[in-house]
């Protein structure tokens, strides 16, 4: 299944190398990862979806763990939370389908950003459900080029996946 | 105070009271190298950076205290690879410095550039690539308190020329701050509580020592709780010497060459406390098959042990020794006379180790057998890899902690003799022996030279066969018999020392060992290496073949 962690890590220079290559050395599997300063622009937080079993997701959590720039590790898929990923999407896009593919924009109420002679560029963000259903809407249009970040994630409410002296 | 940022390496490294450093020159250290010539530090100068982090190792592992090597970019580095992932294997602190091209030449592939801190990522606890002299201090404090602590390691430290030229001030902070790093888990006192009730309701425990129990300085802590509660003891090959081998509940080694006590004791227990193992697959040979009847309690300092090979029923993270302790202020005494240590005694007798003593051939367990004898059991035992190691484990009586130097993780030939150099400088007052084979000593021969320049008296026992002796046992248990490539010609090893300074001498007859040996003994100014021409084709026994389980034990 897939689980979401988040990731406090210190913003040494390697840091990146270190938590994708013990994914990669163990065998685990990195669904998607994020990854960007925090309020603080010592630490950084990475967004990490693992698609495991229970028993691996507590060996990749420990794991992590031990990694010396790695300051927490949070298991936030069982808690209520708010995510999104970004993706922009590049179609073919000639005067007879314009309108039908901005019907589409609009009710995921995703955005143009750029036209091309024979091309539209699209940008949507939502949790991972609605940037499928997205592409999948767009597909018969046919798609010259798709890019999308990785998830990130954070818990509702005043909860925290911060250090405690928020540091 | 300002300094150049290579007296401030030599500053600091005299602050964390370092007595040996094992290092060898290059272009891209020799800004370090100079502030050792006006350093009071000890540096031993070795033939191959290879042996330098090995010498560091053995010297970590019989004094307890990190080892320190150095090595210049490039080259230098790369050669200290594999002993940097024999220490991580074995959990062995070291503090490896390297030389790099200066900043301004990183990446653009100079001259003796490598990326050594990208290639030791994976077989360091953690490394740096130190950027501003004056990050040095901070550094290096770091990098002692992380090889040293926790479940120890080695720790890298990459630093380019211009880092060693450049001035900064030299204050070497009291401790280091390091907000991820958190080496000493608190153990829950509910594991430990449920750890010591499982004990007490056991019938049928076995205690399980590893290399963790060694560490944490657990060996009175374990003797103890074993004492006081009638349990027996097998240790893994990493936790030789934690238990006396002679000792009325020792069961010796378990595992793929264990002894059939310990293998049957761990098959047939209903409670194995496992203290600092990390379950091994020579320790389990088949995972799922491993102590199959028992509830497992697993204690160790490194949370991420606990369930990645076996699934423990009680795990407690902690201390070993602080743990063992624990459990036994919790335990009553238990009354002499258990049906379970008896039987467990009547299987040691009925089933000792055992080899062909009337062969009219030098048996190689013969050797230790007599090894052991000569030093008393006391000797600091190093070894290689492969059948001799096995049979040091196997036929030398150890009786304390930190006198088994073995590459137990990686399985690195080339490894004894240079740890035997550095188990000699940290405990000079030691008898020190390299159990080695032919195969493993041709590997990092050319240290026999780094022996001899600093006169230490360590005893080299070459079990000659003429073969990589375990892939051989292996190819004619497994493969039919065919030797391909595993015969493996040696030198005349007594010229060899001789050409070396070292004294050779070469025996051929069973009665020549002990006086061989006795000889041996008597030389305190120099390495001596003794040429044991032992029967060719001996194999290792008891053997678990891999993936077997206990009823599928081989013995000749
Ligand atoms: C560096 C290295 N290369 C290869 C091996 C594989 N290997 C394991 S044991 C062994 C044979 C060792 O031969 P020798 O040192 O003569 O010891 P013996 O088994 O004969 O006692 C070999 C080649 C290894 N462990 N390490
Ligand atoms: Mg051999």
């Amino acid at each position: 299944m897939y689980r979401t962690l988040t990731v406090l890590v210190e913003n040494n220079p390697g840091v990146l190398t270190r938590v994708t290559s013990l994914f990669s050395r163990r065998g685990y599997n990195i669904d998607s990862l994020a990854v960007g300063r925090t309020e603080n622009p010592a630490i950084s937080r990475m967004t990490i979806v693992v698609e495991e079993d229970n028993n691996v997701i507590d060996q990749v959590t420990k794991q992590l763990h031990k990694l010396v720039d790695v300051i927490k590790v949070d298991d936030i898929t069982e808690e209520e939370y708010v995510d999104r990923e970004l993706v922009l999407v590049k179609t073919d896009a000639d005067a007879t389908v314009r309108g039908e593919i901005m019907q589409i924009v609009e009710i995921f109420r995703a955005r143009i950003v750029d036209i091309g002679q024979n091309t539209l560029t699209i940008e949507a963000t939502g949790d991972a459900s609605k940037i499928r259903a997205i592409i999948e809407a767009l597909k018969p249009f046919h798609i010259r080029e798709l890019v999308r970040t990785g998830k990130i994630a954070m818990l509702r409410g005043g909860r925290f996946t911060t250090t405690k002296s928020g540091d | 105070m300002r300094q150049k940022g290579a007296q401030i390496l030599t500053k600091c490294l005299a602050e964390e009271k370092v007595e040996a450093i094992f290092g060898y020159p290059g272009g891209a250290v020799l800004d370090i190298y100079d502030a050792l010539y006006h350093s009071p530090l000890k540096h031993y100068l070795v033939r191959h950076e290879q042996g330098a982090a090995h010498a560091a190792d053995g010297y970590a592992r019989a004094t307890g205290k990190p080892g320190v090597c150095i090595a210049t970019s490039g080259p230098g580095a790369t050669n200290l690879v594999t002993g940097l992932a024999n220490a991580y294997m074995d959990s062995v602190p070291l503090v490896a410095f390297t030389g790099q091209v200066a900043t301004p030449m990183l990446g653009r592939d100079s001259f003796q550039e490598a990326d050594i801190y990208g290639i030791t990522l994976p077989i360091t606890k953690h490394n740096f690539l130190v950027k501003e002299t004056g990050d040095l201090p901070r550094v290096i404090k770091e990098s002692f308190h992380l090889a040293a602590t926790g479940r120890p390691g080695p720790v890298l430290i990459d630093l380019p020329k211009d880092v060693c030229q450049k001035e900064a001030s030299s204050g070497y902070p009291q401790n280091s701050q390091l907000r991820g790093y958190r080496p000493l888990p608190e153990s829950d006192p509910l594991q430990i509580e449920e750890a010591a009730a499982a004990i007490a309701g056991a019938r049928r425990p076995v205690l399980c020592a590893g290399g963790g129990a060694v560490i944490s300085g657990g060996s009175a802590a374990l003797r103890q709780l074993a004492e006081r509660c009638s349990i027996p003891v097998t240790t893994t090959l990493m936790g030789k010497g934690v238990f006396p081998d002679d000792h009325p509940l020792a069961l010796g080694m378990l595992g793929m060459h264990g002894t059939r006590p310990a293998n049957y004791a761990v098959n047939e227990c209903d409670l194995l406390i496992a203290a600092g193992v990390r379950f091994s697959d020579r320790v389990t040979v088949r995972a799922d098959a491993f102590a199959p009847e028992a509830r497992i309690i697993h204690i160790d300092i490194d949370p991420a042990e606990i369930g990645k090979n076996v699934q423990a029923h009680i795990p407690v993270v902690g201390d070993v020794k602080t743990v063992l302790e624990q459990l036994c202020r919790q335990l009553p005494e238990k009354e002499e006379g258990a049906p379970w240590p008896a039987r467990l005694a009547r299987w040691k007798e009925k089933y000792p180790l055992k080899y062909e003593r009337n062969s009219g051939k030098i048996k190689p367990q013969y050797v230790v057998e007599q090894i052991c004898r000569v030093t008393g059991g006391r000797a600091i035992i190093t070894t290689e890899v492969g059948q001799n190691q096995m049979w040091a484990a196997q036929y030398y009586t150890f009786t304390r902690p930190r006198t088994f130097i073995t590459s137990g993780g990686l399985g690195t030939m080339g490894f004894g003799l240079p740890a035997a150099i550095g188990a000699q400088i940290g405990r000079p007052g030691e008898t020190v022996f390299n159990i080695a084979g032919d195969g493993s000593i041709q590997m990092n021969i050319q240290e026999l030279s780094t022996a001899v320049s600093y006169r230490l008296p360590i005893k080299i026992a070459v079990l000659n066969n003429g073969y990589l002796g375990m892939v051989r046992q292996w190819q004619d248990i497994f493969y039919g018999g065919r030797l391909a490539h595993t015969e493996i010609p040696g030198p005349d090893y007594v010229k060899l020392a001789e050409a070396y300074g070292a004294v050779g001498m070469r025996v051929s007859k069973p009665a020549e060992v002990p006086p061989a040996l006795e000889k041996a003994m008597e030389i305190t100014d120099r390495p001596v290496l003794i040429d044991f021409m032992v029967d060719r084709k001996e194999n290792v026994m008891p053997m678990i073949p891999p993936g077997g389980t206990v009823s599928k034990m081989l013995e000749e």
